[in-house]
């Protein structure tokens, strides 16, 4: 998946999680550009990355992340992790 | 994914699209009903939840509102919309006030809080385990767990009894995830307080007071050891937010909660109908004929069959009814039963067996008329997908779980999918296989007998009747909430509820028992009489219940003797009653006034309800074939 890939599918994951259609998530996006994007769908945001995309951020991962960028570069890594293995 | 007996969705997004364009608001809640139907993952109940709080309406005709309090210990919100999804699933429109956390106690004991205004229906608590135990030191002796463990059974015990007691609600406590590591090993257990024992005590404990205190227990300790402790508890998801039960298992979450409170309000499957070629054996019997079909001892396949017969007829031995539903021929069919060796199951183990070349729809419409139950009261295994859309699709009440590939895994889908739960298992339940033989053999006697009258005096029936003891109440409580049909106001009671109305002497409650020669049928109706507040000499008929094995034996006509009889005794000078007309209870439209009651006024306009009254004097006692029991005096 090419950053482009995955960032269209966080912003239809988050659509769909927040029932707003007009969201739309930048690399620079912070949750607080967001409305409605509060700690709990925060948490059901990552729930929901990792369900649809089969992977599973660390504990360290899920408390650092501070732009959806850089949700975006863990997940590339982590994704790429799954095919070279 | 975690309800995996339910189908795959094939486009959520596009069928929440379509059900939120439609305007009208009750077909949109049908719409949206009907999509919680499929496999939902945790995302997909988010989006539903959404939708459903969208289009809120007032009224949902069709769906059940229940009030639910959830208190807890820990974080909860990722619950709720799986909760009112699942609830969506078995009809039931959940409102949900979630208690701060960790305020359990006070909202209960204080008459003040929100919790006391929600005035829930039905409360459940949500608790993690080092909320209820202190940590022990693990040198503790057996002793110092042992009291540790009674004292925290004892101060939930208290809580739950001040939420009946103040609330007058139903209490469920959820068991104790045990996520605990093991710290021995092996002999873990062995150790009186080592953390994971601490936990399995007190769930142990919890089990226990499930029966005696007559509280309803959410098992999810059971249901993380069957589905793996790793899919209901996430580390991760805990330290980022005290979230003990996983998002991904919200879902299962939600239908146990929902089956739990179901089975309490009597809306458990009541017959499991069985396809016959490649679901109870391997083959085709019209082709491969009795040396060709594959079940029984020696084969993997035929032994799979074989669990499931075995699945089946322990369902039959806890009261579920069986029924075939099968394309072939009748007699090809039947001598399966008969005339192979290794075939578990017996002819006579299936109240209905419809095997012919008709529609499945139809036949399933037959065997639910000739068992005398709702269609909603169905669960129809088939290993063939074509069939089984086809009866999702022209029958969506019934339940259609979606059988895996492997054959091996057959009895654990229709067990993992809950149909039968349920919290009481009484005399009846295990009486009920034989009492649908016992019909049989009634049936054949109405076939023989030259008129009704010779027909009911040959049952040579016997009534016994009085007051609701404290042995009836699993089974008053069961047969009034189960009870559709003849039910003249179908009111659902909870059993605190049914224990108020015995236990006030103002009002006279009845339970009858009938017996015939064929076999006792048991407790098969009941009647809540309360007096009138304004005028103390009018009695009001709140519930009357009739079990439909019953029906057509005069035992309607008795009950009213011995209401009235009662009455009197009591000074009163009138019995009212009303009769609620719903979808299911056609059946006793004529009721009251077949027994000599005058309707009161007309009905009004947005309520189908009559009102009906009996003065006692005007009474003429029905004459009837029933004969009634002398109590014993010992």
């Amino acid at each position: 998946m090419t950053d482009q890939e995955i960032l269209d599918e966080f912003t239809n994951l988050l659509r769909d999680l927040l029932a707003d259609d007009s969201i739309v998530l930048g690399k620079e996006t912070k949750r607080s550009d967001v409305a409605n994007w509060d700690s709990f769908q925060y948490v059901n945001f990552i729930v929901a990355v990792e369900a649809r995309l089969g992977i599973k951020f660390r504990v360290s991962d899920v408390e650092s992340f501070e732009t959806v960028g850089d949700i975006v570069t863990e997940t590339r890594s982590l994704l790429n992790q799954d095919t070279a293995g | 994914m975690t309800v995996s007996w339910l189908p795959a969705a094939t486009d959520f997004r596009a069928g929440l699209k379509a059900a939120l364009a439609i305007e009208d608001a009750g077909e949109r809640l049908e719409r949206l009903a009907a999509l919680a139907q499929f496999q939902l993952g945790y995302l997909e109940t988010i989006q539903l939840d959404n939708a459903l709080r969208q289009s809120a309406c007032d009224s949902h005709p069709g769906f059940r509102p229940i009030r639910l309090a959830l208190l807890s210990s820990c974080t909860i919100d990722h619950l709720l919309p799986a909760i009112r999804t699942a609830g969506l699933r078995q009809r039931l429109r959940f409102e949900i006030y979630a208690g701060p956390y960790g305020q359990y106690r006070q909202e209960i004991l204080n008459p003040g809080s929100e919790l006391h205004t929600f005035d829930p229906e039905i409360i459940l608590l949500s608790l993690t385990f080092h909320d209820v135990v202190a940590s022990m030191p693990l040198a503790a002796s057996a002793d110092e767990v042992d009291a540790a463990i009674s004292s925290a059974a004892g101060d939930l015990a208290n809580i739950w009894n001040q939420a009946k007691d103040s609330i007058r609600a139903t209490v469920i406590q959820q068991s104790f995830l045990n996520v605990a590591e093991p710290l021995f090993g092996n002999h873990e257990q062995l150790f009186p307080a080592a953390p994971g024992r601490m936990v399995a005590r007190l769930n142990d404990r919890l089990i226990r007071a499930a029966g005696e205190e007559q509280i309803l227990l959410l098992d999810i300790a059971a249901a993380s050891a069957r589905d793996g402790i790793d899919t209901w508890f996430d580390r991760t998801r805990w330290l980022q937010g005290k979230i003990e039960i996983a998002p991904q298992s919200a879902p299962r979450y939600g239908d146990l909660v929902t089956r739990l409170i179901g089975a309490q309000l009597g809306q458990s499957k009541k017959c499991l109908v069985l396809d016959l070629d490649n679901t109870l054996w391997s083959g085709v019997i019209g082709d491969d004929g009795l040396e060709g079909i594959i079940v029984g001892e020696g084969s993997a396949v035929g032994e799979a069959h074989l669990a499931l017969q075995r699945y089946a007829k322990l369902l039959k031995e806890r009261g579920v009814i069986l029924a075939v539903c099968s394309k072939n021929e009748l007699a090809t069919a039947e001598s399966v039963f008969r005339d192979h060796p290794e075939v578990l199951l017996q002819r006579s183990d299936f109240a209905a067996f419809a095997a012919n070349w008709t529609d499945k729809a139809e036949n399933l419409r037959a065997i639910a008329k000739q068992l005398n139950i709702g269609l909603d009261s169905l669960v129809f295994v088939d290993d063939n997908p074509a069939e089984r859309a086809r009866i999702r699709e022209s029958l969506p009440m019934v339940a259609v779980p979606e059988l895996p590939a492997d054959v091996a895994d057959y009895v654990r889908c229709i067990a993992d999918a809950g149909y039968f739960e349920t919290i009481s298992f009484t005399a009846e339940d295990r009486q009920r296989a034989g009492q649908y033989e016992a019909n049989a053999e009634r049936e054949s006697l109405r076939g023989t007998a030259q008129s009704m009258d010779e027909f009911l005096s040959g049952l040579e029936m016997i009534v016994e009747s009085g007051p609701f003891t404290s042995i009836d109440m699993p089974r008053v409580h069961q047969l009034i909430n189960k009870t559709n049909q003849f039910n003249t106001t179908t009111q659902r009671y909870t059993r605190e509820e049914l224990s108020d109305f015995a236990a006030d002497p103002g009002n006279i409650t009845l339970q009858f028992r009938l017996a015939d020669r064929f076999g006792d049928n048991g407790l098969v109706s009941v009647m809540i009489i309360c007096p009138d507040s304004g005028e103390p000499d009018v009695f009001e008929v709140t519930s009357w219940v009739m079990s439909c094995r019953v029906f057509g034996r005069q035992l309607e006509d008795e009950a009213m003797n011995v209401a009235v009889e009662t009455a009197l005794a009591r000074g009163a000078r009138a019995l009212r009653a009303d009769l609620i007309p719903t979808k299911k209870n056609a059946v006793i439209c004529d009721l009251y006034r077949n027994l000599g009651f005058s309707q009161l006024g007309e009905p009004a306009k947005d309520d189908a309800r009559t009102r009906w009254i009996l003065e006692l004097s005007d009474y003429q006692k029905r004459c009837t074939f029933l004969t009634r029991k002398v109590p014993d005096n010992d």
